[in-house]
């Protein structure tokens, strides 16, 4: 492993380790999801019939908004203690900062669609046609929505207004991959006829984009 | 580069000069002669079916597309100035490349706002609906006006103005990324849009009705250059501002303090480290 990547997963160890040990996410962000599955339940006066139809855009409003936590959680990591100033005099390469940070939310936003997926199962009687599709799907969309919510973290990082900020910014940004990700697990689920292997095509083209841009921008973010 | 205004903030109480009162001039008098082009001289959009001799086309409504396509192609090219002012931030990290962003991006997300409502107004007897979800040029034109929205959000947060500019700028070409999508939706999503795809560059559309769209431009590009020029006015007076309060509150600050009164302080001082202790300055 090159010292670039040792530091990317140096990076990506400590806020997982730092997760690992506070349980933030598990405890608070994880029931948040589950509870916004249930909340879609009651709004939809628990018909399994609509449920099915529209879990995948369900799945993934609930995904969205969990990760929004998530990346708001892993934002205010750095910045309490005066962390993201010894980040900075640390002489961790910029990128290398982006892509750790990215690979820790990556890690917690897959770790929540496994739960939502069971929730999907059991409380909207779901069946998997594609599991195939279903897991390529959400790992790609995973790494867009972790690079955005990155990059956008550490922009609104700082700010007095981040709480409110940050879902304005980000998830206008996120819109495109909630319709590709929605569409993808249409056909996973068969929910509606739609080839899911080309809307993940566009996912993967949204996931490049999004991490080559945050890595490129991220030490503009962070210099000062 | 407009600094003129800056210069003169404070014998000046507009951000208009002769030129740019010509200019509005001819804008607004533009305005009216576009007006009087699309909605009165030029034809009804209204075609005879070849077989059953009925009426059919866009009637009246195609006048909104006199002020509709000439808004969406000004879109563009705002947030284009955008675009490259922003590169300009993080490159030359001036305050006159970030002043223009702003502007761009402000005048942009007016003329966007603009292009929707026009769409949806000439929407509304042609798609027979006000809104069309499945429309994709339409839902990228949205994500577009949203992420212009978080933009201008973040430009009202306070925050150290070189910082806020930098973040701003990042901003401001991630969102730009999305112009291309809007752009070339209607060539690679054909069988998810209901709007028609470029004519123009086939000069299907002819006579009075080619010349009114094409004037509908250089109306829409006057309206930008005169809401541009006075929007960077106004930001390069605030930045100004900012810069003449600083440097007032600087001067204050000097003033508070008697530079014979420092002198003693720092001399009163220097003799008595030299006195004190065990008798050894800086011990």
């Amino acid at each position: 492993m090159g010292p670039f990547l040792r530091d990317a997963w140096l990076v990506a160890e400590r806020d997982l380790r730092i997760e690992a040990r506070s349980r933030v996410v598990l405890h608070q962000v994880v029931p948040f999801s589950v509870l916004v599955l249930v909340l879609f339940g009651f709004a939809l006066d628990a018909d399994h019939r609509t449920l099915r139809t529209f879990a995948p855009g369900l799945f993934w409003v609930a995904v969205l908004l969990s990760a929004l936590l998530a990346v708001q959680r892993s934002a205010a990591l750095d910045r309490a203690d005066g962390t993201d100033t010894a980040l900075r005099m640390s002489g961790l390469s910029p990128v290398a900062l982006f892509l750790g940070r990215a690979t820790a939310v990556f890690v917690q936003v897959v770790a929540l669609q496994v739960v939502l997926v069971g929730g999907l199962l059991v409380l909207y009687d779901v069946a998997v046609e594609d599991p195939l599709l279903l897991v390529v799907a959400g790992l790609v969309a995973g790494v867009a929505v972790a690079a955005a919510g990155t990059l956008y973290g550490a922009l609104a990082s700082g700010l007095g207004v981040r709480e409110t900020l940050l879902p304005i910014l980000l998830l206008p940004v996120l819109a495109p991959v909630l319709i590709g990700a929605t569409r993808a697990f249409d056909d996973a689920l068969g929910a509606a006829a739609v080839d899911g292997w080309s809307w993940t095509g566009l996912l993967a083209v949204a996931a490049l984009v999004l991490t080559v841009v945050g890595a490129s921008a991220h030490g503009a973010l962070v210099e000062d | 580069m407009g600094t003129t205004t800056g210069t003169a903030a404070g014998t000046r109480d507009t951000t208009g000069s002769p030129r740019s009162r010509l200019l509005g001039v001819v804008t607004l008098l533009a305005v009216a002669v576009l007006g009087v082009l699309a909605f009165v001289l030029t034809d009804p959009d209204v075609r005879i079916h070849p077989t059953t001799g009925e009426e059919f086309g866009q009637f009246d409504a195609v006048r909104m597309l006199y002020v509709h396509v000439p808004l969406a192609v000004m879109t563009y090219l705002a947030y284009g100035i955008c675009a490259v002012a922003s590169v300009g931030v993080l490159v030359k990290r001036t305050p006159w490349w970030d002043v223009t962003a702003h502007a761009a991006a402000e005048v942009g997300t007016v003329f966007c706002g603009l292009v929707l409502v026009t769409g949806s107004i000439w929407g509304r007897p042609v798609w027979n609906t006000w809104w069309e979800w499945g429309d994709v040029r339409l839902m990228t034109t949205l994500v577009l006006f949203l992420m212009f929205t978080g933009y201008l959000a973040l430009r009202r947060t306070t925050d150290d103005p070189r910082r806020q500019a930098r973040r701003a700028a990042v901003v401001a070409l991630v969102a730009v990324l999305d112009i291309p999508l809007v752009n070339r939706s209607v060539e690679w999503w054909e069988n998810r849009t209901l709007h028609q795809r470029s004519t123009i560059g086939e000069l299907k559309i002819e006579d009075l009705t080619l010349f009114t769209l094409f004037f509908g431009f250089v109306t829409a590009g006057l309206v930008l250059a005169w809401l541009l020029l006075h929007r960077f006015r106004v930001g390069w007076l605030e930045q100004a501002a900012l810069d003449h309060g600083v440097a007032a509150a600087i001067a204050e600050r000097h003033a508070e303090t008697d530079d014979a009164e420092v002198l003693r302080s720092v001399g009163e001082r220097a003799a008595g480290e030299g006195t004190s202790g065990d008798g050894e300055p800086g011990s």
